[in-house]
């Protein structure tokens, strides 16, 4: 059935040779795991890709439920948590998630600079993976706040005091990013969340994309 | 003639080994991985998905009687304005609803209660304000008519007899459901 759909596309459309230049290539014996079992470090990059992607289809389906306001955020996170059939489990894989992806990244940022893959050709695929590694992180920090619960107001106080030390253009740069130059409240709330939600996502596809890209044009550095 | 038996047997078992060969290594193993990514993508999107069909499996409690502060005895044939209100649970959000009802006797004694909403687009019908259609339910929009019991007039917008309220009597008071329900017929 799925081979007749695939096929008739295909008749059409000739897609197998973009599916072999995505998918359809060898894995070097030094980064199977079936040979050398120590080749297991390998799979970090692709455990954060799977644990971003559940990152995004669980925030999509939260979504459904959130609202980013003060005065309704944390009542409709209840609502969700405890009202909605499986919302713990939805909510908490994409509380837990987010530590997890950050921990996988890390565990892949140590591989490739203690295997020195970083070197050339490869520099401009560690300055890309820098910039997914901040995305992350500034994604962990504004998704920090949507609960509007005290930590995260705390917390976010303390983000914007921090960046408000910022040399010459501290003060400007913390109004731009709580929405007003003393309080922490409504106009952060949902600047916190477009930019949690929209921004962050589509600058993190970017960069993956460039990310991947890059790895299968280079291909993976070869054994130590 | 035992051992020839017995080769024979082997050489069954053989063929019938090689008839199950059929799958080759390659075959078992993008197999197994379709399984298990099978599995985990099932194991993630399940709870998802079960997730946001919630409200479509959760049963409404629109079963709720509300009382109307409105006496029995109060009520007579003349359809009367009858409002109550009741606290609504949507999701997160808690707040106080108001519905209006028109309520009156029929001939037989029984208490009927009309929706005022207009089944052609939703405006609310009054009673009897059409001067050139007396003791009728008029709606302003679209010159909506209704008889008293809630029939809509052929020849006007709406193609449905407005909805009823259920009732119920408790200690001389009226009691209405939340929500109106669709009268059947044509």
């Amino acid at each position: 059935m799925l081979n007749k759909l695939y096929d008739w596309i295909d008749e059409r459309v000739d897609i197998t040779p973009l599916w072999r230049d995505l998918a359809d290539h060898e894995v070097p014996e030094h980064v199977n795991p079936a040979h050398h079992f120590s080749a297991f470090v390998y799979c970090f990059g692709g455990l954060t890709f799977f644990v971003v992607v559940i990152q995004v289809l669980s925030g999509m389906f939260l979504a459904m439920y959130y609202v980013p306001d003060i005065e309704r955020a944390w009542d409709s996170i209840y609502h969700l948590q405890y009202n909605v059939a499986y919302g713990k489990i939805v909510r908490g894989m994409h509380h837990w998630g987010a530590s997890v992806a950050i921990v996988m990244m890390f565990l892949h940022t140590l591989r490739v600079f203690f295997q020195g893959a970083y070197k050339k050709p490869r520099e401009l695929n560690w300055i890309v993976g820098v910039m997914i590694f901040l995305t992350m992180l500034a994604l962990g920090l504004t998704g920090y706040l949507l609960p509007w619960d005290m930590k995260a107001l705390f917390a976010t106080n303390v983000t914007l005091n921090i960046i408000e030390s910022v040399p010459l253009i501290g003060e400007p740069l913390r109004t731009l990013l709580a929405g007003d130059s003393v309080i922490t409240g409504a106009q952060t709330l949902t600047r916190f969340f477009a930019i949690h939600v929209f921004f962050l996502p589509a600058l993190l596809f970017l960069l993956i994309g460039i990310h991947f890209f890059l790895i299968r044009r280079q291909g993976i550095s070869g054994p130590l | 003639m035992k051992e020839n038996r017995h080769e024979e047997m082997q050489n069954k078992e053989l063929v019938e080994k090689e008839d199950k060969q059929k799958i080759t290594r390659r075959q078992f193993l993008s197999y197994t991985i379709m399984g298990v990514s099978g599995f985990m993508a099932a194991a993630t999107l399940m709870p998802m998905l079960r997730f946001a069909v919630d409200p479509v499996l959760k049963t409404s409690a629109a079963g709720d009687m509300i009382a109307t502060g409105i006496k029995e005895s109060d009520i007579t044939s003349e359809p009367q304005r009858v409002t109550f209100a009741f606290k609504q649970e949507d999701g997160w959000y808690t707040s106080e609803v108001s519905q209006t009802a028109w309520v009156y006797r029929d001939d037989n004694g029984e208490i009927v209660a009309l929706s005022p909403v207009c089944k052609h687009l939703g405006c609310n019908v009054d009673w009897n304000t059409n001067p050139n259609e007396p003791n009728r339910f008029f709606c302003p929009c679209h010159d909506g008519l209704y008889e008293k019991d809630g029939t809509n007039v052929p020849g006007t917008p709406p193609r449905g007899p407005l909805d009823r309220y259920d009732y119920e009597i408790k200690d001389g008071i009226l009691y209405l459901s939340m929500r109106p329900k669709p009268v059947g017929g044509v």
